[in-house]
């Protein structure tokens, strides 16, 4: 199963960060994600593109957690020679995480 | 004795966007604020190019376009209006709507320049060790512009001098939404938790179609209707600061509790401790709830005292960047273009182009994510629109609707344009507090 069946994603950036939100649709699953998507995951699903530390801030009440991405945009949308400076393509990639489900 | 409450809404989202949403929200919105955020990191520094270029310019390149659709409204409908498209001229933005107001045949208005943010000359002037982006020093010679995010109290103060309309240069952007909420609710400088109930408001709102729909859509697991037509949002705000955000009817888009928790994280890092110069707001305890369609009561912000330092964003010149595309189709095309970067990246060197910094990419393989596991095929899909047109004008359209799906499209495109360019670059540190003394410029129409 895929995490984007479960949870929905939004990008942003702030200098060289990315922060990427993971929002369940429904309440219930809140506690599948906080243990199956961790730091450590994300970190290796865009190992490609993260340099730096990658922390995550769990908010159960909202059913969310939210993701800060360090070092993670070529120097961030200023200056980066990526396609996507901004790495709001990011979202689309955190929602095909692999979970174990049905 | 009926509680008061406060009508605010957002007309734009970043500096190209949609214009006609803002004018629906002036003409049928019941408003008593428009706020505009125009003003992104870079933006300031290239408007500080263009006034030094030219005195008379330096603020928002669509200022003209924007206030000549949405005054008439505003006006006939006390609506005032609040927007950082003064960027690096707010006097003289000011001085070119009371232009297009006067050409409009409207009068009696009070037009407000909030300056002061402008501490390019004290950061040069300053023994301070700058470093740039990529960790060198940064010498005072390379610096454009420096400016101090202004928090809330000079658009409060102007709107106690009678201000219908407020331009400003670089203000944190939801504090271009506190400002009129403090002014009508008298909320003191240190009433920690309103001014964090507020900074919620000004957060979810200042991207505007993000909070109703745009940006969101992924059919099939986010339906959302009328994207082309997407309406932009407004906070229905009570004196405490609790809230209802909703659109205006018959608009396309969407209010749900879904889309207003995925703008509260965006840009956020630590969301128990969003920092602006007016607040550090605590949105981890908000709370969302549908109380019909398309209007969702909003609160559960908290707020601790603002920061002593204001965050100062420093525009610096950082070289070039060069960018050059090619596409390959049909069997063997991978093989092809890989072909094709070996061979410029081989030429590049033969012929002694100095490369500071390089990237090869295939796009709709990995220019997104490299050594991506589990892809999807196909891993990427890149839109491209492009049109046969008789005017400069008209083409210029067909580029910039495509660039607003940012921020009222499906959920999770990126990468819009492409060309050889000048960089401006930006880095950002901090400076007291005392040292940025805000001013406010009157105009009278």
């Amino acid at each position: 199963m895929k995490l984007r069946q479960l949870a929905h994603c939004r990008t942003g950036d702030k200098g060289d960060n990315s922060n990427v939100s993971v929002i369940v649709y429904r309440s219930e699953d809140y506690p599948l994600i906080e243990k199956y998507v961790t730091a450590g995951r994300i970190r290796a699903q865009l190992r490609g593109q993260v340099r730096g530390e990658v922390i995550r801030y769990c908010l159960p009440a909202l059913g969310a957690l939210n993701f800060v991405l360090h070092d993670a945009l070529m120097g961030g949308v200023t200056r980066s020679l990526a396609l996507d400076p901004h790495g709001k393509c990011i979202s689309g990639i955190i929602l095909d995480l692999e979970l174990p489900g049905p | 004795m009926s509680t008061k409450v406060v009508r605010i809404g957002c007309g734009a989202g970043f500096s190209g966007d949609r214009i006609e949403p803002a004018v629906e929200l002036a003409q049928r919105g019941a408003l008593d604020y428009l706020v505009f955020e125009c003003l992104a990191e870079r933006t300031i520094a290239l408007a500080q190019k263009s006034k030094l270029q030219n005195a008379g310019l330096g603020y928002d390149p669509l200022l003209v376009e924007r206030m000549t659709a949405v005054l008439p409204a505003c006006v006939a409908n006390g609506v005032k209006i609040i927007s950082n498209m003064g960027a690096a001229n707010p006097v003289a933005a000011c001085q070119r709507t009371a232009e297009v107001a006067r050409s409009l045949g409207l009068s009696g208005l009070t037009i407000a320049a909030v300056e002061g943010d402008d501490v390019t000359a004290l950061l040069r002037g300053s023994n301070a060790d700058l470093g740039d982006a990529s960790g060198g020093p940064l010498e005072s010679g390379r610096i454009i512009s420096a400016n101090a995010y202004v928090g809330c109290g000079p658009i409060r103060d102007a709107l106690r001098l009678g201000a219908d309309i407020v331009l400003t240069g670089r203000v944190a952007d939801p504090s271009l939404f506190v400002g009129p909420l403090m002014y009508e609710f008298d909320w003191a400088e240190d009433d920690w938790p309103r001014l964090g109930q507020a900074t919620l408001i000004g957060h979810l709102l200042e991207c505007a179609g993000q909070l109703t729909g745009g940006y969101f859509a992924d059919p099939g697991l986010k339906d959302v209707q009328g994207l082309a037509r997407l309406g932009f949002p407004l906070a229905e705000v009570e004196a405490d600061g609790a809230a209802i955000v909703t659109k205006l009817a018959g608009t396309g888009g969407l209010v749900s509790v879904a889309t207003c928790k995925e703008q509260l994280l965006y840009e956020v890092q630590d969301p128990a401790a969003y920092v602006t110069p007016d607040v550090v707001a605590d949105f981890s305890g908000v709370t969302f709830q549908q109380v019909a369609d398309d209007r969702v009561r909003i609160g559960g912000a908290g707020g601790r005292p603002r920061p002593e330092a204001l965050k100062v964003s420093i525009g610096y010149h950082d070289g070039f960047i060069g960018e050059g595309q090619m596409s390959y189709a049909g069997s063997g095309a991978v093989d092809r273009a890989r072909l094709a970067l070996e061979i410029v990246e081989e030429r590049l060197r033969l012929t002694g182009v100095s490369l500071r910094e390089s990237r090869y990419d295939l796009i709709g393989v990995n220019s997104v994510c490299a050594d991506l596991q589990n892809a999807p095929t196909p891993p990427e899909v890149r839109i491209r629109v492009a049109g046969r047109t008789r005017t400069l004008e008209d083409a210029l359209r067909i580029g910039r609707e495509v660039e607003t799906l940012y921020t009222n499209g499906p959920a999770g495109g990126g990468g819009a344009t492409s060309s050889a360019r000048e960089v401006v670059a930006i880095v950002s540190t901090l400076l007291p507090r005392e040292r940025v003394v805000p001013s406010i410029g009157i105009e009278a129409v």
